[in-house]
């Protein structure tokens, strides 16, 4: 695998909005969409007098997410200010947490380089609460130079979670950004919708070149870039990609350095697939960080981190390792179902509970019930069947009261009125059909058409397939490969 | 007796006993703010009409039996530094010229919830950041007692409106003196109560964690009525205590008998003013006389509260001061003119940079044309200290040294229950004499500052005067949330003594 000479090293910094009702230190509404400038009090327009109140909602998120995360909760924890000026920024600093951040040391395992083998850790350097700022938007069409600002964002919560250089591919990168959505969906923290904006990454890339390919013959590290501006976990996996081959080639024409080149910041413009050098901000660089006088230390008793994680829900990597451990699923069958949410994992344990054929259930469950739940567009906390009612439908399968396919249909049926297996059956005129009734079936179809049995006899077999649609047609209960099975024994060839 | 020179508890009475009404009491200290205030300038606005509104409202209801508030038809001066819903509220700052709040401060709240007569804003220093209301961006106030002197600040309006007895009970707010300070050099009473006793929601902040909003009046017992009604926890300042409200009132007349009294005497000597030493040296005799034990006390750290609190209380102004930045709240300058020479010279922080952005210079010429040159000053100190490669050289170190001073009253007040000590060097100076000279400006505060510094209640308590006639003031420092000792201190010493009842001739 040494087909290129470097290693790639990226840290991740992600910035996710909490769902909350409140914003983090007032109690305007924190929800997404509203008029400009709707959703503003004194607090988070910074009007002076106007002081912050932590939102003790927000605090609880933050909290799950660092321990979900495994990192060591401080027993006290503080606000700092981090002052610049931004038109956006209505106090001239925001609140965030500088040397004594929520939680430190995390860790998030995610799936090895081949989709199987042990996973990969990703160390956790920090998770961090902060209020957002509000939203500039520059009108200059028409020879205007406009610059509007929409304060509705300004003080709602980002739990700002900031990885270790450990990533090394653009792949790992979407990986570990998945996996992180996925387990703050299930948490309840976030729901992580790039969209809104509630899930944004920023991307640190470098280079570590081998020595092998290095003039003195030690490791070389290329100029650090922050990537900005990416959309989508795609748009990371792009930008990486696209900045790795930029920055060897970078560094093959100019020979800069770690050590020689300062940070760049570079955005990612979509359209053309690139990452472009961004005007520096007109901001200081030094944050020129200090306690906030206005907030009190949080002080974390063991007792609470301990009640937290008491309650805190299966995470999805111990789901996996469940579904894997007590009913049998692959890894492929057990992340298709854990990414479907808490409420599918439990619908599907159910199902394959009562069933007692987790594989079978684990079908159904990827195939037939993710169908119509996408066709729908809609969770299975909607889906009018319980688990208990597909179970019984499964079990009428197999005491060959209708067909499998049938049995897609009946389940189309159910979902669409909400019915039981039984009821919807009967309204679609299912019932089973006996054995002497079918036979009788098949040899008034032989005896009725001499030609095709003719044909069956020289040899062109699929002209049975005529014999298997009649009786379909006459009776569409019947079974096609019993009928198969009996029009063959009769023809006797 | 003139209405005006009442107490707030003597007029209580009288409203109470229908000795007069609440309109002719606030009538009374109108006539005397227009008879007096061209020469002292306490005020920044007076509001007649809704005073005079309040006050026949009040009659009415006292008149019907209604349910009166503790305050109720006493008229109350407010330093301009509160945000009050549709009140202009300034800091004295050309920055805050139009400000009209959309809130209440909560002070202001629980004032007019006590049925207070909110009779006008008081003049201070722009942003509380002075020791003498020369600093005010619209006019100065003189002493009631020597016009042609300062009356202290920050607070310096509320203070000169006491001496001037234009209102009975006013409200400062304390930052590294600014009660106590014009307090002591006005001759009234200044109680800076502990940090988190009074909430500072609506009060624009100067240093967060120094800010303290407090009761001024003449007698100790006004002091007490007035704490009773701001005192006490808000929910909308988390750094509010949650430490019950005692009542002030009932324990001024318990006798001093066994109060173990504090003596600080290594600070007294340099830089003290002789009538000022002597002054606290009486005052220390006569409560001795009141039953006190004096115990010689040290606070080593002393010495260094000057410069750690001229660290801290800059670099968090310079950051509570970055909102006013021409684009949110306050003073927009106008669209660019071309820059070049001439354009204001004597500030040489308005000449920016050729390749500043439009926002920039929006920034720039909006803050160097809203802020007078103290705040600025502070502005430029805080953001230095607080700067990358500075901030463990001052930051850092001053807030090592006030953990000290802490420590060293911790250590005191296991000793004494009071300390007491001058409130200030000198009495007030001549307008104009320290303005050119910052440092000697910030001296004056050597006394004050330590009690911000730890965060403790401090009273200054008129003492006496010098061969010119200008008050003298003694502080008390006590344990947090001891203002009722400090209260009941100084209550028996006013009722020993006839200091607050001397008020200068005025018109
Ligand atoms: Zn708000």
């Amino acid at each position: 695998m040494n087909a290129v000479p470097y290693e790639i090293v990226v840290g991740l910094e992600v910035h996710v909005q909490l769902l909350t009702r409140t914003k983090l230190f007032c109690r305007c509404d924190a929800s997404f969409g509203a008029p400009p400038n709707t959703r503003t009090c004194p607090v988070c327009l910074g009007l002076p007098g106007a002081l912050p109140v932590m939102n003790g909602r927000a605090f609880e998120l933050a909290l799950r997410t660092g321990i979900a995360l495994d990192g060591e909760i401080p027993d006290r924890m503080k606000w700092d200010r981090k002052n610049y000026f931004y038109p956006d920024l209505p106090k001239g600093y925001q609140i965030s947490q500088f040397d004594l951040p929520l939680a430190r040391n995390g860790r998030l395992a995610i799936e090895g380089e081949h989709g199987d083998g042990p996973p990969r850790i990703i160390r956790i350097q920090r998770v961090h609460l902060e209020e957002d700022a509000g939203k500039s938007m520059h009108d200059e069409h028409e020879g205007r130079r406009d610059s509007r600002i929409d304060l509705n964002r300004a003080g709602t919560p980002l739990l700002e979670i900031v990885s270790e250089p450990d990533i090394r591919s653009a792949r790992e990168a979407k990986a570990y950004l998945t996996e992180l959505k996925l387990l703050l969906t299930y948490l309840d923290v976030s729901d992580c919708n790039m969209q809104e904006g509630s899930l944004r990454v920023d991307a640190n890339v470098n280079l570590h070149v081998r020595p092998d390919a290095s003039p003195h013959g030690s490791v070389i590290e290329t100029p650090i870039v922050e990537i900005k501006n990416m959309n989508s976990f795609r748009a990371v996996e792009r930008a990486i990609e696209y900045e790795v081959a930029r920055q060897y080639d970078e560094w093959t024409a100019t020979g800069a350095t770690r050590a020689t080149a300062p940070k760049q910041t570079r955005g990612w413009d979509d359209r053309e697939e690139v990452t472009l050098a961004m005007r520096r901000k007109e901001e200081s660089s030094d944050y020129r960080y200090f306690p906030e006088p206005d907030l009190l230390p949080v002080v974390v008793p063991r007792s609470r981190i301990d009640a937290v994680a008491a309650e805190m829900v299966e995470r999805p990597a111990a789901i996996r390792e469940r579904l894997g451990r007590e009913w049998g699923l692959d890894a492929a069958a057990a992340d298709l179902i854990v990414h479907q949410g808490r409420a599918f994992v439990a619908y599907f344990v159910d199902v394959a509970r009562e069933l007692g054929d987790p594989r079978r259930a684990a079908n159904w469950m990827q195939q037939d019930v993710l169908r119509v739940l996408n066709e729908r567009s809609m969770g299975i906390g909607r889906l009018a069947v319980a688990p208990g009612e597909l179970v019984d439908l499964l079990r009428r399968v197999d005491r060959g009261e209708l067909t499998r396919s049938r049995a897609k249909d009946v389940f189309q049926r159910m979902v669409e009125t909400g019915r039981s297996a039984v009821d919807a059956m009967r309204a679609m005129g299912i019932e089973s059909v006996d054995r002497s009734a079918l036979e009788a079936l098949c040899r008034e179809l032989v005896d009725s058409n001499p030609r095709i049995v003719a044909d069956v006899k020289a040899g062109k077999s699929q002209a049975i397939g005529a014999l298997v649609g009649q009786a379909k047609r006459r009776n569409p209960n019947a079974d096609p490969s019993e009928v198969l099975r009996i029009c063959i024994e009769l023809i006797g060839t | 007796m003139e209405l005006t020179d009442a107490t707030a508890t003597e007029l209580l009475g009288k409203l109470a006993s229908r000795a007069c009404s609440a309109v002719e009491l606030t009538r009374s200290f109108l006539d005397r703010i227009a008879r007096t205030d061209s020469s002292v300038g306490a005020f920044l606005s007076i509001d007649e009409r809704g005073a005079l509104a309040s006050a026949a409202a009040i009659d009415r209801r006292r008149a019907a039996g209604g349910p009166l508030g503790p305050l109720a038809g006493i008229p109350v001066a407010v330093k301009d530094v509160f945000c009050g819903r549709g009140v202009r509220s300034t800091c004295g700052s050309r920055m805050l010229a139009d400000f009209h709040p959309p809130y209440d401060a909560t002070l202001v709240a629980r004032l007019r919830a006590a049925d207070a007569i909110l009779i006008g804003r008081t003049n201070m220093d722009e942003f509380a950041m002075g020791s003498s209301t020369e600093n005010s961006a619209f006019h100065p106030t003189r002493n009631p007692w020597d016009i042609g002197r300062v009356p202290g600040g920050s607070s310096g309006g509320s203070a000169a409106c006491l001496a001037a007895r234009q209102a009975p009970l006013a409200i400062g707010t304390d930052t590294g003196g600014s009660i106590r300070q014009p307090a002591a050099f006005c001759g009234v009473i200044g109680l800076k109560p502990t940090y988190g006793r009074v909430s500072r929601h609506g009060l624009v902040a100067f240093a967060s964690s120094l800010d303290q909003a407090g009761p001024m009046a003449r007698t100790a017992e006004d002091t007490a009525l007035l704490l009773g009604v701001i005192a006490g926890h808000d929910p909308s300042d988390s750094t509010s205590a949650r430490v019950p409200v005692s009542g002030y009132r009932q324990a001024l007349g318990e006798p001093l008998n066994g109060l173990r009294l504090g003596v600080v005497r290594g600070q007294w000597t340099e830089g003290v003013e002789r009538a000022v030493a002597s002054a606290i040296e009486r005052a220390a005799d006569l409560f001795r006389e009141l039953g006190a034990e004096l115990v010689d006390v040290d606070l080593p750290h002393h010495a260094y509260g000057i410069a750690a609190y001229y660290v801290i209380a800059p670099c968090e102004a310079s950051s509570n001061l970055a909102r006013y930045d021409g684009i949110h709240v306050g003073y927009r300058a106008a669209a660019a003119p071309r820059r070049g020479p001439g354009a204001a010279e004597d500030d040489p922080g308005a000449a920016g940079d050729a390749d500043d952005s439009p926002l920039i210079d929006l920034y720039r010429r909006s803050r160097t044309e809203g802020f007078g040159l103290e705040v600025k000053r502070r502005v430029m100190l805080g953001t230095f200290a607080l700067s990358a490669g500075y901030q463990d050289r001052y930051y850092v170190k001053a807030l090592r040294v006030r953990r000290l001073i802490r420590e060293d009253y911790d250590a005191a007040f296991q000793r004494v229950d009071l300390l007491i000590g001058p409130t200030t060097p000198t009495t007030a100076y001549r307008i104009g004499e320290r303005s050119a000279d910052p440092l000697a400006m910030y001296l004056g505060d050597l006394f004050t500052v330590g009690a911000n510094l730890a965060g403790l209640p401090a009273i200054s308590v008129p003492c006496g005067a010098d061969g010119a006639g200008l008050p003298i003031g003694f502080q008390l420092h006590a344990p947090p949330f001891q203002e009722e000792s400090l209260l009941r201190a100084a209550h028996q010493y006013q009722s020993a003594t006839d200091w607050h009842s001397r008020g200068p001739e005025l018109e």
